[in-house]
């Protein structure tokens, strides 16, 4: 029959406008109608959207205890992977120009991350050895600069491991285990220093 | 009570000035309702669309997004006024304009309500269809002016649209002239208490649906925009227009879409006579049916027969005005419009033509013979039958004419297999 294509869509129309108000769906629960539909506008300011665990955003540097027990080392590997090549990083050095170490390693003097420029990719992420920086949920990061407050510093970057566990559990745990089992090969290694490495 | 107060104002003058004083008030009043109609109509036409897409719509700028029109208006206001190079200035500015008058001079023969028309023209109808046909013009003046491609095609598209579907519009309505006997606006309704809704009646309900749907047609809106259609014009013929006259643009839209409803609910849905079916009886079956409901715990039919007693008293004090009829019907067609914009894609300009000439036209054309047989035969019910017959009929053997031709299965000369 002609015309019943065009009642059809019609009342699919009308059935999702009626399913947006609490009166509608209440009406096709009365007519034993399933209404599964509902309005998925999220009001943003006033309501957030909720988020899995793993959504990412942009990245910062952990550290351990302190601020100044950085696990990076400013071997500048996700600088070089960085597919928009938005991070920059410079190593702290002396007058001399040799390596400043604290806490038995190198550390950056600048980290600078272009938060208009990333694409959180989380590149930097999978390729740092010493899981020294991770992906944050944080995503409000607008600034009223044009360029400047679109560059985050290091101090700016800066997370607790507390932080990350807290905002990633899982991923933190998987990162933790690592970490640990990775101190106590060196331990290992440390205290038996006669023997060659069997790797 | 509109009326009331035309009067009182009026006796407030001097004999000589009074009727100048009347048509001041009546300029006035259109003057100020128009723009107010046009501004809570894109409103009311986000927030419905919105729904339909499971949105929300509007909700920021006051309550619901109430103030949204009046935050719309100001940006319009404020906004810069481009005119390209090259294009006619003066032509440019006029095309807007002469869009939007004729809109509003259209409100002139609407009859909002028992003596609430501005001007009970003899010649109303007549006169509402002429006018509604200038809006054309301004198109193309528009797309012309603008000396831009996509202006040009769209007002191209907008007059060979408006040609065709002008003509089953007028042709519907000459059912309601035959029938009525009169071409103002409110003898026609006034047929319509004497004898009925024209849209209960076989050809009144083919009327109705030709007359809206060219009139949609008429006005550019969804499904039938091909005049302005985003996905392939950019905006037609207002792409080159910005700020006010954009505005300007937009109002004489939707007055014109607000009009046709008015129209079509003037012409077939009754005008401001209350529904045939009235309300008493309506909350009075209900009580029945309460009343009788056996599943029903006894507070609640209690309560609920209670209720509607009530509302049986008080239906038939007759409360309710006939303005707030009439625009409660128009208000009801201009859902249908948006529900019609929230469902359909748009048409081909094939499929476009097709309909108004293949479709409409000859359906329009059998529609005044229906209707002349149902005259002849009004105390009968063969009347009745008859010109229903004639309409299925008709209308079936159209579809059956336009059913496109079966392709042949294609053969490929050159492919393997």
């Amino acid at each position: 029959m002609i015309g019943t294509g065009v009642l059809k869509g019609m009342g699919v129309t009308f059935k999702t406008f009626v399913e947006t108000y609490p009166w509608g769906r209440a009406l096709l629960r009365l007519l034993r109608i399933p209404s599964p539909n509902g309005v998925v506008t999220v009001e943003y300011p006033d309501v957030k959207q909720q988020h899995s665990e793993r959504f990412r955003y942009f990245p910062f540097l952990v550290y351990d205890q302190t601020p100044d027990n950085l696990r990076c080392v400013a071997c500048r590997i996700c600088e070089q992977e960085c597919p928009p090549a938005c991070i920059h990083i410079i190593m702290e050095k002396d007058a001399q120009g040799r390596p400043v170490k604290a806490h038995g390693r190198t550390l950056p003097n600048i980290f600078d991350i272009d938060t208009s420029v990333c694409m959180s990719c989380r590149i930097c992420v999978d390729v740092c050895p010493f899981d020294a920086i991770e992906m944050d949920r944080q995503y409000e990061l607008a600034g009223e600069g044009r360029f400047e407050d679109m560059v985050m510093h290091k101090d700016q970057l800066l997370r607790s491991n507390e932080y990350f566990q807290q905002i990633k559990p899982t991923e933190a745990a998987t990162v933790d285990r690592r970490l640990a089992a990775k101190a106590a090969k060196a331990a290992a290694s440390a205290a038996k220093p006669s023997e060659p490495a069997a790797s | 009570m509109f009326v009331n107060a035309v009067a009182w104002v009026r006796g407030l003058f001097p004999l000589p000035l009074q009727p100048w004083v009347e048509m001041l008030l009546k300029i006035g009043a259109i003057a100020a309702i128009a723009p107010a109609i046009m501004m809570y109509l894109t409103w009311l036409e986000r927030k419905l669309i919105a729904r339909m897409q499971n949105r929300l719509g509007p909700t920021r700028v006051g309550v619901y997004g109430l103030l949204q029109p009046l935050a719309d208006g100001l940006k319009m206001l404020i906004k810069e006024d481009i005119v390209p190079t090259g294009a006619d200035r003066l032509l440019h500015l006029l095309a807007p304009l002469l869009a939007v008058v004729p809109a509003i001079l259209l409100f002139v023969v609407l009859p909002f309500g028992r003596h609430m028309i501005a001007a009970d023209l003899n010649v109303g109808l007549l006169y509402a269809l002429a006018i509604s046909s200038i809006s054309s013009y301004a198109i193309f003046m528009g797309g012309w002016a603008s000396r831009s491609k996509f202006s040009v095609l769209g007002a191209m598209r907008s007059v060979a649209q408006i040609i065709s579907y002008e003509v089953p519009e007028v042709l519907s309505v000459v059912t309601v002239i035959m029938v009525a006997g009169t071409l103002s606006m409110v003898g026609i309704v006034e047929a319509q208490i004497r004898h009925g809704w024209f849209v209960w009646t076989p050809w009144g309900f083919a009327g109705a649906l030709v007359f809206f749907l060219s009139g949609i047609a008429e006005v550019n809106r969804t499904p039938f925009d091909m005049p302005e259609a985003e996905s392939e014009l950019v905006g037609g013929f207002h792409t080159e227009y910005s700020g006010m006259k954009f505005a300007l643009w937009y109002m004489a839209e939707f007055l014109e879409s607000f009009a046709i409803c008015a129209l079509t609910v003037t012409l077939f849905l009754g005008g401001w006579d209350a529904p045939a079916i009235p309300c008493w009886t309506l909350a009075g079956l209900l009580a029945l049916l309460l009343a009788t409901a056996k599943r029903l715990p006894i507070v609640a039919k209690g309560l609920g027969v209670m209720a509607m007693g009530g509302a049986v008293l008080w239906w038939g004090t007759q409360p309710i005005p006939s303005w707030i009829w009439f625009l409660a019907k128009t208000y009801a067609l201009v859902f249908v419009l948006v529900w019609l914009r929230g469902t359909f894609p748009r048409l081909r300009i094939d499929q476009l033509m097709g309909l108004a000439w293949k479709f409409l036209l000859p359906l329009a054309l059998l529609n005044i013979l229906a209707a002349g047989l149902w005259w002849s035969l009004r105390d009968t019910p063969a009347g009745w039958v008859v010109s229903g017959m004639v309409l299925l009929a008709g209308a079936a053997l159209l579809v059956l004419l336009n059913k496109p031709a079966p392709l042949h299965p294609r053969t490929y000369l050159f492919a393997d297999s």
